[in-house]
């Protein structure tokens, strides 16, 4: 009998052809505004904040098990912040994009403070709360419009850039940093050693979702973390529509409706997931927007569907059927028998999937 | 005199919010499900009971004949046939479909009624006051909905602690394992529990569509007041949540009062404050 | 009257697997005793029986005919009746009501809810109390009772004398004796080896999810059955 040697490693030959795939993916799109095709332009801008939105609420939800219903009170607030800022401070918009996420993330440390009291299913309608109280108090600021909102001052949008095609690119240019951003930092933060925390989180507690006296500190910085990302996107949301009102600032049906069922139908819990739930959400919408709000009513019944009868989601079915993990978080063991070279996948924490 | 009229005005549009709540209360306290979708529902018997009002010409009080018996079904079948599998350990399934829900019956509504604004007419009854002392007076309809309420409530006390499907609720609701053991369909009993839940609904969304206008995108405002009510009432306690119903409608009006603008705000704040205070809610349901 | 059978059965948490391939014939008439250390799989083979846990549907037969796989609900109007561990009563629903709740599985029968209180009088005077206001004998009393008000051909005791007096004990184990005798089976879980050897006329020792003894109770030795019990 020889001695068995393994490797511990976290690459997986499918995360390295994925990792391929989206690094072309990402520099074709680098080369996009070359052709100067402006309406696709505008259309990757939304897929990718959204994205990022929605890698957001992956991090929150899926891991950290704090389901959420009202991020949309992130995602207004960061974009009155940065109206504010821009309006009334004098700061030029792409400065306020991060200033605006440091306001959203400071707002969110009371917010979480309270809501945490509230347990599960509680948890997320008091979010929800949350929100309506901010659009209600965006209502009562006259200095940001009131009840009709505001548009971004003309000196402002001329300081993003002189000419209309120059302020599309430095969008187009911060929405995809943005989205790459927001994969790095939630495929990074997995990887450190409060990954793992994080996954036994995912595991064990999404059950009862309330917050133990041990994971309280960790939910609240990735409950503040998440707030403060999802401020500057939102930031860079209403900077792209020049234009922002209460009501459309927080409107949880476009925001975070949206989100949840992108995340939910991709594949909760796992990084992918939301780059499959994107891809469903934009055809459903591009291909049926014809037809009024059906889009909805289908990204519903899937979402329906997708709970009852493959909680793992999309990106689940295919990960379990083929076994490829683009973004491999779980650290791999590799026997190196003489015998059998076979690499057993031995994931530090249970992975299996509760039905 | 003006602070008492506020008062009474407060008092009854608590009722309201009671009405609202009661519903969530009852699927919570049965099966511990937060159904996203109560608001929905609640604007879903308004168009329902409009559109029986269009069609056959019966008067909204009429058409409640068609409308609870039909929400008694909807509820019994989408509780049998989809909600019972949701339940479980983890809290996203049950989340989700009910978010879900929410969505389809908001834009199915909006595809098949157009986002106008309704309301259904009783006639005399709606604008009828009754007058205390001189120059106070209060609604006969908000009257009549305090007292749905207060019958409401009575009746599902009556249910609960009268009759073998009430022992079965409250049995389930302590321990669905041990009601199995002794021999009990958790599943019918859950399905007969959400039927009841959307008989409430359903009193509630007529009443409620004759007292303001609605429309398709009305549900998510009454599922935050029917929440907010539910909470500060402490969970699963069907005395609390009117309690809490009506602290919601008494900070309505005296925000109201204070500044239109700033009526729905004051529920929130308020809610928001009993949160920091009693974040249990004035009657907890005993812990066991 | 019914026999309980199990043919290989096997029964899993996720990926662990609890018990693996039990055969436990539970013979009409007859007290059974299953006794085993703690993990050893006596309350997932109850819990099985059940239906509580999903099984394939031949692995168990009641009378010959397979009975696996039915809802619990099901499993308890045929008959089958459990006195859960930790007794389990419905903190929400009085004495009586807890008693009641027995009736719902509508089987007719010898008992009714005046035999119980004759059988356990003490109920009676308390039948307006919260069930967990009593104690822990008492408590015992309801949920026997209330698994006799579902008049069942096969009773399960899962652990019943946990944490109750000797003297109390005495008693449970006195209504147990009489029970048999009116031609109940019973199957009862316990950890007190001695004394489940001494009621039974049928011994299984459970090790590990295994069968690891069985046999007629007069014909097994203590001995043996430590041997069995802690796998020396």
């Amino acid at each position: 009998m020889t001695q068995p040697s393994y490797r511990i490693e976290r690459a997986t030959r499918s995360s390295t052809i994925g990792l391929a795939v989206l690094g072309l993916g990402l520099i074709g799109l680098l080369l996009l505004p070359l052709t100067g095709d402006r309406a696709t332009m505008r259309l990757i801008v939304e897929i990718a904040y959204f994205l990022a939105l929605a890698q957001m609420w992956n991090l929150l939800a899926g891991y950290a098990g704090l389901l959420s219903v009202g991020q949309h009170a992130f995602i207004g607030f960061g974009g009155y912040m940065l109206f504010a800022l821009v309006a009334h401070a004098g700061f030029s918009p792409i400065y306020s994009l991060p200033i605006a996420g440091l306001l959203s993330g400071l707002i969110s440390i009371p917010v979480a403070i309270l809501m945490f009291r509230l347990s599960g299913p509680y948890f997320a309608i008091g979010t929800w709360v949350v929100a309506e109280v901010f659009k209600l108090a965006f209502f009562e600021v006259p200095a940001l419009g009131g009840g009709s909102g505001m548009s971004l001052p003309l000196q402002a949008v001329r300081d993003i850039a002189p000419s209309a095609q120059g302020r599309e690119l430095i969008i187009y240019i911060s929405a995809l940093a943005i989205a790459v951003a927001s994969v790095v930092a939630v495929y990074a933060l997995l990887r450190s050693r409060y990954g793992l925390a994080l996954t036994a989180i995912r595991d064990s507690e999404r059950a009862s979702a309330s917050v133990g006296v041990d994971t309280f500190r960790l939910k609240l910085g990735v409950f503040v973390a998440v707030a403060a990302f999802t401020g500057m996107i939102g930031a860079l949301i209403f900077l792209q529509k020049l234009r922002i009102s209460p009501v459309a600032a927080f409107d949880v049906m476009e925001w975070s409706a949206a989100i949840i069922f992108i995340v939910v139908i991709g594949g909760i819990g796992r990084i992918e997931g939301p780059f499959v739930g994107i891809a469903i959400f934009f055809l459903l919408r591009e291909t049926t927007s014809d037809f009024g709000a059906w889009y909805l009513i289908l990204l519903g019944l899937l979402a329906i569907a997708i709970m009852l009868f493959a909680r793992q989601g999309i990106w689940g079915l295919i990960a379990d059927r083929y076994r490829i993990n683009v973004f491999p978080v779980e650290r791999q063991v590799h026997l190196d028998d003489h015998r059998q070279r076979q690499a057993s996948s031995t994931s530090l924490t249970p992975t299996s999937e509760k039905h | 005199m003006d602070w008492i009229a506020t008062l009474l005005q407060g008092l009854l549009l608590g009722g309201v919010y009671a009405l609202f709540a009661i519903g969530l209360s009852l699927v919570f306290g049965v099966m511990r499900l937060v159904n996203i979708a109560h608001g929905d529902m609640i604007v879903l018997a308004g168009f329902v009971s409009f559109a029986v009002v269009e069609v056959l010409g019966l008067g909204p009080i009429l058409s409640l004949a068609i409308v609870l018996p039909l929400f008694f079904a909807f509820g019994y079948v989408l509780q049998l046939a989809v909600l019972n599998r949701t339940l479980g350990d983890d809290l996203l399934p049950p989340m989700i479909v009910t978010f879900g829900l929410a969505i389809v019956i908001q834009n199915g509504l909006l595809q098949s009624f157009a986002a106008d604004s309704r309301k259904l007419s009783l006639g005399e009854v709606e604008t009828a006051s009754i007058a205390l002392g001189t120059d106070i007076a209060v609604g006969v309809y908000p009257l009549i909905i305090f007292a749905t309420a207060i019958v409401t409530i009575l009746a599902l006390q009556a249910l609960f602690y009268g009759t073998k499907i009430g022992r079965e609720f409250r049995a389930t609701s302590d321990d669905p394992e041990a009601a199995r053991l002794m021999g009990i369909n958790t599943k019918r009993v859950f399905a007969v529990a959400t039927g009841v839940a959307l008989v409430v609904i359903g009193i509630a969304g007529v009443l409620m569509a004759i007292r303001t206008t609605f429309d398709p995108l009305s549900g998510p405002v009454r599922l935050l007041f029917a929440f907010e009510a539910v909470i500060i009432g402490g969970l699963g306690n069907i005395w609390g949540t009117l309690l809490g119903g009506v602290t919601l409608g008494l900070a309505q009006a005296i925000g109201g009062a204070i500044d239109p603008q700033f009526q729905v705000m004051a529920g929130h704040l308020v809610f928001l404050a009993i949160l920091i205070v009693r974040p249990r809610g004035f009657f907890p349901k005993v812990a066991h | 009257m019914s026999t309980i059978e199990t043919r290989g059965l096997t029964a899993h948490y996720g990926d662990f697997q609890a018990l693996f391939g039990l055969d436990v014939t539970l013979r009409s008439g007859e007290t059974t005793a299953i006794i085993g250390a703690n993990g050893a799989g006596k309350s997932t083979f109850m819990k099985a029986i059940t239906g509580l846990i999903k099984t394939a549907p031949d692995m168990i037969h009641i009378d010959g005919a397979p009975a696996g796989g039915r809802d619990a609900h099901t499993i308890i109007s045929q008959g089958i009746a459990m006195v859960p561990e930790g007794r389990r009563l419905f903190p929400s629903l009085s004495v009586e009501e807890n008693l009641l709740i027995g009736t719902h599985a509508k089987r007719s029968g010898p008992w009714s809810l005046d035999r119980v209180y004759d059988v356990f009088p003490v109920l009676k005077e308390r039948r307006r109390l919260s069930g967990t206001s009593l104690s822990g004998g008492q408590q015992q009393m309801v949920a026997i009772g209330r698994a006799l008000l579902s008049n069942p051909t096969t009773l399960l005791c899962d652990e019943i004398s946990l944490g109750l007096a000797p003297v109390v004990i005495e008693e449970l184990y006195r209504t147990i004796a009489e029970l048999r005798s009116e031609g109940l089976s019973i199957v009862i879980v316990e950890q007190d080896v001695a004394r489940a050897v001494r009621v039974a006329d049928q011994v299984y020792c459970f090790m590990e999810g295994r069968v690891s003894l069985s046999g007629a109770a007069q014909d097994i030795a203590l001995e043996d059955i430590r041997n069995a019990y802690f796998g020396i």
